[in-house]
């Protein structure tokens, strides 16, 4: 019994997603493998290597493999599939791409996004956005998994694993790389972000969004917003937090003027420490918050911004 | 050129779903059942392409109970030309429901398939690859921006910290974002209209696809609750909370 994790990498380091799954493969119960498929990736396959509880890194280094292409990642991770009762890749829009791509091509199930790992083949996951959590239990003879980073921690390093070449597989032909176009702003994205500051309809227009500014750029924090605020068009879609938008877990969600309907609330409700600024006593949202305070959020907000000096 | 939309009926989002007592699963019994959103905005994006002269027929596809008609109707109110329901009441998993739909693009021969990028019931995010695997086809997942020409789809993605872009050779798979488009609303006169479209009906052993799941669930349970949290009473009380009690800041 062995796990083999599918790195999620740039090819000059490794992300630290993959050090949260290495930890869900330990879990396994197995001897613990790398792949890093990409190209020049030594970098990730030296990180990889210090890695401690891994016990192999296999690299497949080629041009096919620079840019992370589901289709030939996932075609590398068949070809060495044999020798696993474990896949398991980090559950980012990396990991998702590839994951299902491998366990479809292995005519096996996938058992996405796991939380804790019971016992080699039986795992809880969150469904309904977080509402239920799952036990559910592969009969499959290889698993093959999704890790939701926020619930296991990540690797300690200290490792020396050793490294060796696998052979890449040929090229799909089907798909190419066009480009990249990171998001420029200085705010950590919603999904890794430790600090969220999210703006309801209670906000009252885009403009008023302003006001969040300088409490996110206070706290270092991303801004996020409920459906309502993206429907009435005050921001962007992707800044949607809720059921239908990203589901987010940062140490501290500060949710102004958001009254809590349930599709915003699944959304966060797994949030460390939750702070609600809202005019409504009954607001919906002070049933899940730590800290509330009722009052007029155009004076509180920025009072709060002093405070923290 | 032909485009493909399956389309998922599962408990509306605005819904707080129960866990039943037993721990079997999440009771579903008389709860509002709606589109998946994000299929939602698959078919929206399959119309766009037709109303732009790319795509000459929209079909949608969907797996499950009878009552899965009603979500391809609303699916031809939007604008989808024909339906068709593979009728199951087995319980269905992504494996399964990927076999089911290569079974139907078999058939078709679509040159595009457009899915969700996932259920809001039970979170998979899988269906989409999982079909792009076994018909052998590349595949552009969290799909925020569609350009057909050439033979070619190129597609921009939503991916951790930005986006990205990908060049697919046709027939290829798409998996939608929420930024993709904003769905129409359906008119009244729409809906009486796709009362009369077409809707075929099939099973799985018609396909010859086993469905048989291969996970088990063993129990299903609320997530731990959140303990009641405080009203403070001003700001300075919130910061010295934050600071020495939730240590956050």
């Amino acid at each position: 019994m062995a796990a083999l994790v599918i790195a999620e990498h740039d090819n000059a380091s490794l992300k630290g997603s993959t050090l949260n799954t290495v930890t869900a493969a330990i879990q396994c119960g197995g001897d613990v493998h790398i792949l890093i498929a990409g190209h020049n990736c030594g970098g990730a396959a030296e990180a990889a290597a210090k890695i401690a509880g891994v016990a192999k890194v296999l690299v497949a280094d080629a041009a096919q493999f620079a840019d992370g292409l589901a289709e030939n990642v996932a075609a590398q991770v068949v070809a060495l599939a044999s020798n696993y009762s474990h896949i398991l890749a980090p559950a980012t829009a990396y990991g998702k791409n590839i994951a299902p791509r491998v366990a479809a091509q292995l005519d096996v199930g996938q058992v996405s996004e796991i939380t804790k790992v019971d016992s080699p083949d039986t795992f809880e996951r969150p469904i309904y956005a977080g509402n239920a959590i799952a036990t559910v239990q592969s009969t499959d003879a290889t698993k093959v998994i999704t890790v939701r980073t926020t619930g296991f921690d990540a690797a300690a390093t200290g490792g020396s694993a050793a490294v060796e070449n696998v052979t890449a597989v040929a090229d799909s032909g089907k798909s190419s790389f066009v480009g990249r176009e990171l998001a420029k702003s200085d705010r950590p994205e919603l999904t890794a972000a430790k600090v969220i500051v999210s703006g309801g309809r209670g906000m009252g227009s885009g403009d008023a969004f302003k006001i969040l500014e300088p409490l996110a750029d206070k706290l270092g924090a991303a801004m996020g917003a409920s459906r309502a605020a993206v429907d009435a068009g005050y921001v962007p879609n992707d800044w949607q937090v809720g059921q239908t938008g990203k589901i987010v877990a940062p140490q501290l969600y500060i949710a102004v003027g958001i009254s809590g309907a349930i599709q915003h609330l699944a959304g966060m409700k797994d949030s460390k420490t939750i702070v609600a600024i809202n005019k409504d006593p009954e607001a919906p949202i002070f049933s899940v918050a730590d800290y509330g305070i009722v009052g007029d959020l155009f004076e509180l907000v920025p009072q709060l911004v002093k405070e923290l000096g | 050129m032909k485009v493909l939309v399956p389309v998922k009926r599962v408990v509306d989002f605005n819904v707080k779903v129960r866990v039943k007592s037993d721990g079997s699963g999440v009771d579903i019994a008389n709860v509002k059942m709606s589109m998946n959103p994000f299929d939602e905005i698959a078919v929206e994006e399959a119309m766009r392409l037709k109303e732009a002269g790319k795509v000459t027929e929209v079909i949608a596809v969907s797996c499950g109970v009878t009552q899965c008609q009603e979500t391809l109707r609303t699916a031809m109110a939007i604008g989808a030309d024909r339906a068709i329901l593979v009728e199951t009441t087995e319980e269905l998993q992504p494996l399964a429901v990927a076999k089911l739909l290569k079974a139907l693009a078999d058939k078709e021969q679509p040159q595009l398939i457009i899915l969700g990028k996932q259920a809001i019931d039970d979170d998979c995010n899988q269906t989409g690859q999982m079909l792009a695997a076994l018909l052998g086809w590349p595949q552009a997942t969290f799909a925020s921006k569609v350009v057909l020409d050439d033979g070619k789809a190129t597609v921009t993605r939503e991916v951790d910290g930005g986006l990205e872009t990908v060049a697919l050779t046709l027939p290829a798979i798409v998996t939608t974002d929420l930024r993709l488009n904003e769905p129409r609303y359906v008119t009244l006169p729409n809906i009486m209209k796709a009362k009369k479209k077409p809707l075929e009906i099939v099973k799985p052993a018609d396909l010859n696809v086993d469905v048989t799941p291969r996970l088990k669930t063993l129990k299903v349970v609320e997530p731990a609750k959140r303990s009641a949290g405080i009203i403070v009473k001003d700001i300075a009380t919130l910061v010295s909370k934050l600071k020495n009690e939730a240590k956050v800041i």
